[in-house]
């Protein structure tokens, strides 16, 4: 059994109690949500904090997911689980279920959460790909009140967030926009491994051209990157084959992956490519689809 | 689940229990489906202590110094040991398996990363763990040997410099077969093919990690050991002789054990640890390896560089193989074999062909990296050995544009041959070798999968269909050949029927998972005619079972099975002597029926086994010079190993934009001769074939270049999962041992060994539209790409 250092505990009991938690104790705590990525850590001692505040009681607090007009709100603690069974998300942004479908396993996904996966900050999230393909920004809450962050904003390098020490990220907001659908590629090692490489997508048509699309990447860089070359290159297309292969081509060019045990750097590359095209045409085709 | 295994009435409803052999649920399910097994880790006495170890962090290093006070000063710390420590009291080195010795704890160098440098025994775990960082050691840290290539380069730097005068990292050279006469058959041979085939390390990943409770009696000096043992008699004899402690006086208990694999066949420095823990403190102490030291430090297996080469006419009559072997043994040779097998049975492979020469030549080296190359369900090196043949023969097949299972089936050794001696010396006992082959061709649909090949490659798409055919050589062995340490490998059995007729087994064979305490009863249950739910088999207690190597190589069945049976006929003949006396005639005008003795022509006249048992106990008279009593007692020697076969046939489908590999289907027929209980016997199938599927596809311990070993926890040592395996297809026909008593072969390691060649030449058969003819495992998704860009690499 592989055992944590020593650590104190605590279970807050409002997001107001925790963030006085968090000044209180400074740098040396640390929030555990899921805990599907915190407690292995510390148990191969790779994390040691002094003192955990569990925020699983503000579950009632901070899991949600409301589907609004303009707008997708998902709390920060809302499980995977939770994500991948709602029928109303899948219904506006179908790369959630997509992608849910393939992170970890049921174990993992009953308690991790969405605020963890993205706090987590690692590059081979799929979270944070889906976050980053939606265009999403990041609600922040500390002792002064609430600020928004985008993605680009929130993540500042693997493994660091704009989350300060006596932050909690409380909430995701996504804006919604007529037409369009979006779509998850990833290739695993196996099933409940981590990406080799993954792919978001999502495409708003209007009028049979592309208005707008957006490319989301994880695995290949130091965090899950977004890819404005390729949303220039597709906007006021009309979808196709070739520009499928164009968008895939610069999705490859414009990622910096490197060689470890889940694959080689070229092989990569070319994944950044084969599941960016794969997942802007089930993107178009789910348009489509809808009519 | 598809089978061509009738089965029988009754089984649905799960009440379908024979007298002997059949198919039954496992006596032992009960206990494991409602969470009452008891593993080491479960083992709780008063008083209990923690041991935890300090591993070195690097793979190659002088130790300069190692400071204690910090951790001794821990208030929950009883003792900190060191190799130091250890030298004073003899025992920082111990022996290997193999003739080697190897450091329980480092005194003047750590030789690979994970290597145990210290320990600490502490009132709980997690004190244990904390007092390890308390422990300061100063490294000086020396150029590792990592790339076995170079290991025996001049200037690579020395490992073993602990050996008498070792000026270099090689262990030792081993030839088998006939060099001059291979060279001379390969000279006139049409078609001479050869590849570099690498099998990688791979480890056993057991579910429960190794570890025991060791409990040092002051006052009787009496050592008890609940450990994570394969082999508890074996372990008792070494502790005796490495400890100096009297046999009598210690007992290994090995309870429940989470598989196994070959991996718990050695004695790691964590039990003597825990065994000094216990002597110091003179309390219980538990050492139990976390996940990562279990990867890390524990037996891998495999880890041969192998040049493979095959010669045949153009008509593809194979005419001999002959391969050179590089094998890396890390930084102490602790191979687990028979004495004069130092490559294991590698010698097998030559195969299921009838060829006219054969020749290997293997260098095992050190390297900076973990010891072992134990089994992982390998009978002792014959995964490695088959997957050369079946994938050579393969190449060839490629190179003659033959059909592999037309190559195969025409090469193959022909029944009247049996027993049939290799060009290696191996005496197969018996085979019957095209019926499977073309049983799993009728199972496969073989030609209509050709056919639909045919049609998806017109379509761009990958699919490939793999064969193997496999001859295994189980049930070590012989004791004019075959012994470990000294100890010969034959196994006591000992039965006793109870007056009511209830009897009870010991065997030295110690269950992991196999299902022990239902074949076993089977087996007891078919020579004597008492119900198998009747019998209670014990084994895994040193103090209650007879001596006996233990459980590995796929031997139990073919060793103490043959020991049960046999033991089981001996009680028999006694009662036949007693049912005699009760039936007022004379023993040749007895006849056996599944459990009675009844008298010829005369079948109201009989007497039960339970009858005889009372009156074996009871009052009353038995026939003259009859003891009271039934029970018997042997000792079983094997006359030679038995050589189970079986086919092969794997379907893959290749994403050809993403290079992932599918297992659509895979069909398997064993021939394990006589087949005691079909569930358990296809259970091990299923559990060997997705070992398969890891090995060839996923698992992989590998090294960087400073000897950091990449493979410490399951997110990097991937084992498949039920998501990458297909619905299992299995088969089997019925070739028996002639001198097994009942005719059974081993099975346990038979879809480990077979099915890793067939996956391989599937996806190889996937590739071909690129030309590929090898690719070297694990075929993860970026190492196929490669191959299909025409640039395999190879995996080290
Ligand atoms: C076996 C396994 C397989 C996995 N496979 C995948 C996979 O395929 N794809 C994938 O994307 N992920 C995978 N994961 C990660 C999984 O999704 C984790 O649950 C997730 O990354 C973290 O969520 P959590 O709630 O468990 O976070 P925790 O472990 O509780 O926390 C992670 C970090 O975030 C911080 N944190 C958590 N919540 C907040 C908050 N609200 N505000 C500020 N900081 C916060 C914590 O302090 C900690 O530093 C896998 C995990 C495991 C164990």
């Amino acid at each position: 059994m592989q055992v944590p250092a020593p650590v104190e505990y605590e279970r807050a009991t409002s997001v107001d109690h925790a963030i006085g938690l968090l000044e209180r104790l400074g740098g040396a705590a640390r929030i555990v949500a899921g805990g599907h990525s915190l407690l292995p850590m510390m148990k191969l001692r790779l994390a040691s904090p002094e003192y955990l505040i569990d925020i699983n009681d503000l579950h009632g607090e901070l899991g949600y997911i409301r589907v609004e007009q303009a707008e997708v709100r998902i709390g920060a603690m809302t499980r995977h689980r939770e994500l991948l069974e709602s029928g109303e998300l899948a219904e506006v942004f179908p790369v959630f279920r997509d992608a849910e479908r393939v992170i970890a396993d049921p174990v993992v996904r009953n308690r991790g959460t969405l605020g963890g996966s993205l706090c987590q900050a690692d590059p081979s999230e799929d979270l944070s790909a889906v976050c980053t393909t939606l265009g999403a920004s990041c609600v922040i809450r500390g002792g002064a009140g609430e600020r928004v962050v985008t993605m680009e904003e929130f993540y500042r390098g693997p493994y660091e967030t704009a989350v300060e020490d006596a932050e909690m990220l409380v909430e995701i907001r996504i804006p919604v926009r007529p037409g369009g659908s979006s779509a998850y590629e990833k290739v695993e090692r196996r099933a409940g491994d981590w990406a080799i490489v993954s792919a978001g997508a999502a495409v708003w048509l209007d009028g049979g051209l592309i208005a707008d699309a957006r490319v989301g990447l994880a695995a290949v860089g130091p965090n899950t990157t977004g890819l404005p070359a390729v949303s220039d290159a597709l906007r006021g297309r009309e979808p196709s084959e070739e520009l499928y292969e164009q968008a895939g081509t610069l999705a490859a060019e414009n990622c910096s992956p490197v060689t470890d045990m889940r694959g080689s750097a070229d092989y990569k590359r070319h994944l950044a490519k084969e599941l960016t095209g794969r997942a802007l045409r089930r993107s178009v085709a789910r348009i489509n689809e809808r009519g | 689940m598809t089978t061509t295994d009738e089965r029988p009435a009754g089984f649905e409803n799960n009440d379908h229990k024979p007298i002997g052999h059949g198919r039954m649920l496992r006596k032992e399910d009960p206990r494991f489906i409602r969470g009452r097994g008891n593993y080491v880790d479960d083992v709780q006495l008063p008083g209990m202590l923690h041991c935890a170890i300090l591993r070195s962090p690097v793979a190659h290093a002088r130790i300069v110094s190692i400071d204690t006070s910090a951790a001794e000063a821990h208030p929950k710390v009883k003792a900190v040991v060191t190799g130091a420590a250890l030298t004073e009291l003899g025992l920082a080195w111990m022996p290997t398996l193999s003739g080697d010795v190897q450091a329980v704890l480092a005194t003047d160098k750590v030789r690979f990363q994970g290597q145990e440098v210290a320990f600490v025994v502490a009132e709980d775990r997690y004190a244990a763990r904390d007092a390890l960082e308390l422990i300061d050691v100063e490294y000086d840290v020396l150029d590792p040997v990592v790339d076995v290539r170079t290991a025996l380069d001049p200037s690579a730097p020395v490992i073993r410099d602990d050996l008498d005068g070792k000026q270099n990292n090689h262990i030792f050279d081993w030839e088998t077969g006939d060099e001059a006469a291979t060279e001379a058959v390969f000279a006139s041979a049409d078609v001479v093919v050869s590849e570099d085939i690498v099998y990688p390390r791979v480890h056993p990943a057991p579910m429960e990690t190794c570890g025991c409770v060791a409990e040092y009696d002051r006052i009787d000096s009496r050592l008890t050991l609940w450990s994570t043992s394969q082999a508890p008699h074996a372990h008792r004899t070494l502790y005796a002789i490495v400890a100096g402690l009297p046999e009598h006086k210690i007992r290994v208990i090995s309870p429940d054990i989470g598989g196994g694999f070959g991996g718990k066949v050695p004695i790691y420095p964590g039990y003597v640890c825990a065994i000094v823990g216990s002597i110091v403190t003179g309390k219980p102490v538990k050492w139990m390896e976390d996940r990562s030291e279990n990867l890390t430090s524990t037996g891998f297996a495999r880890d041969y560089i192998m040049r493979g080469e095959i010669a045949a006419t153009r008509d593809g009559r194979i005419l001999a193989v002959r391969t050179n072997v590089l094998a890396d043994h890390g930084a102490f040779n602790g191979v687990a074999a028979p004495v004069k097998y130092p490559a294991g049975f590698f010698g097998v492979f030559t195969g299921s062909y009838d060829l006219q020469a054969a020749y290997c030549k293997m260098t095992a080296v050190y390297t900076n990296k973990a010891p072992g190359g134990v089994a992982y369900a390998c009978s002792f090196r014959i995964t490695e050995a088959v997957y050369l043949i079946e994938r050579i023969v393969d190449c060839l097949a490629y190179e003659l544009e033959m059909d592999p299972v037309e190559l195969r089936i025409k090469n193959f050794i022909q029944p009247d041959q049996f027993p049939y001696r290799t060009k290696t010396g191996w005496v197969y006992d018996s085979g019957d070798y095209e019926p499977t082959m073309r049983k799993a061709l009728e199972l496969a649909g073989y030609e209509e999968l050709r056919r639909e090949q045919v049609e998806r490659r017109a379509r761009g798409e990958l699919m490939g269909i793999g064969v193997s055919f496999f001859t295994e050589a189980v049930g070590a062995g012989p004791r004019k050949d075959m012994d470990i340490l000294g100890l010969g490998m034959a196994d006591g059995c000992e039965l006793r029927v109870h007056p009511t007729g209830k009897a009870v087994v010991r065997l030295s064979v110690q269950s992991q998972g196999q299902g022990h305490e239902t074949t076993f009863a089977q087996i007891v249950a078919e020579e004597i005619g008492i119900p198998p739910a009747d019998i209670d088999v014990v084994h895994g207690d040193t103090d209650q079972t007879p001596f006996g190597l233990g459980t590995y190589g796929s031997r139990s069945t073919p060793v103490s099975g043959a020991a049960a049976a046999l033991v089981a006929r001996k009680v028999r003949d006694k009662a036949r002597i007693i049912a005699s006396g009760m039936l007022e005639v004379s023993v040749a005008d007895l006849e056996w029926v599944k459990g009675a003795f009844h008298v010829k022509g005369d079948p109201e006249k009989s007497v039960t086994i339970q009858d005889i048992a009372m009156r074996a106990h009871g009052a009353g008279d038995l026939p003259e010079g009859i003891e009271g009593g039934l029970e018997a007692q042997i000792c079983y020697n094997p006359e030679n190993l038995t050589y189970p076969h079986g086919a092969y046939i794997c379907v893959v489908d290749i994403d050809p934009g993403t290079a992932q590999v599918k297992v659509r289907r895979f069909v398997a027929v064993d021939d394990c001769g006589t087949r005691i209980n079909p569930m358990i016997i296809e259970g091990q199938v299923h559990r060997g074939l997705t070992d398969g599927v890891g090995m060839a596809l996923m698992e992989m311990i590998a090294f960087d270049e400073d000897g950091n070993c990449l493979g410490g926890s399951l997110m990097d040592y991937l084992i498949p999962t039920a998501l990458e395996v297909p619905d299992w297809e299995t088969g089997f026909t019925v070739t028996p041992s002639p001198h097994h008593p009942i005719g059974a072969k081993g099975v346990g390691e038979s879809a480990t060994v077979g099915s890793p060649p067939a996956i391989v030449n599937a996806v190889v058969d996937a590739l071909k539209p690129f030309g590929i003819r090898h690719a070297d495992m694990p075929l993860t998704p970026s190492r196929v790409w490669d191959a299909m860009r025409g640039v395999p690499r190879p995996p080290v």
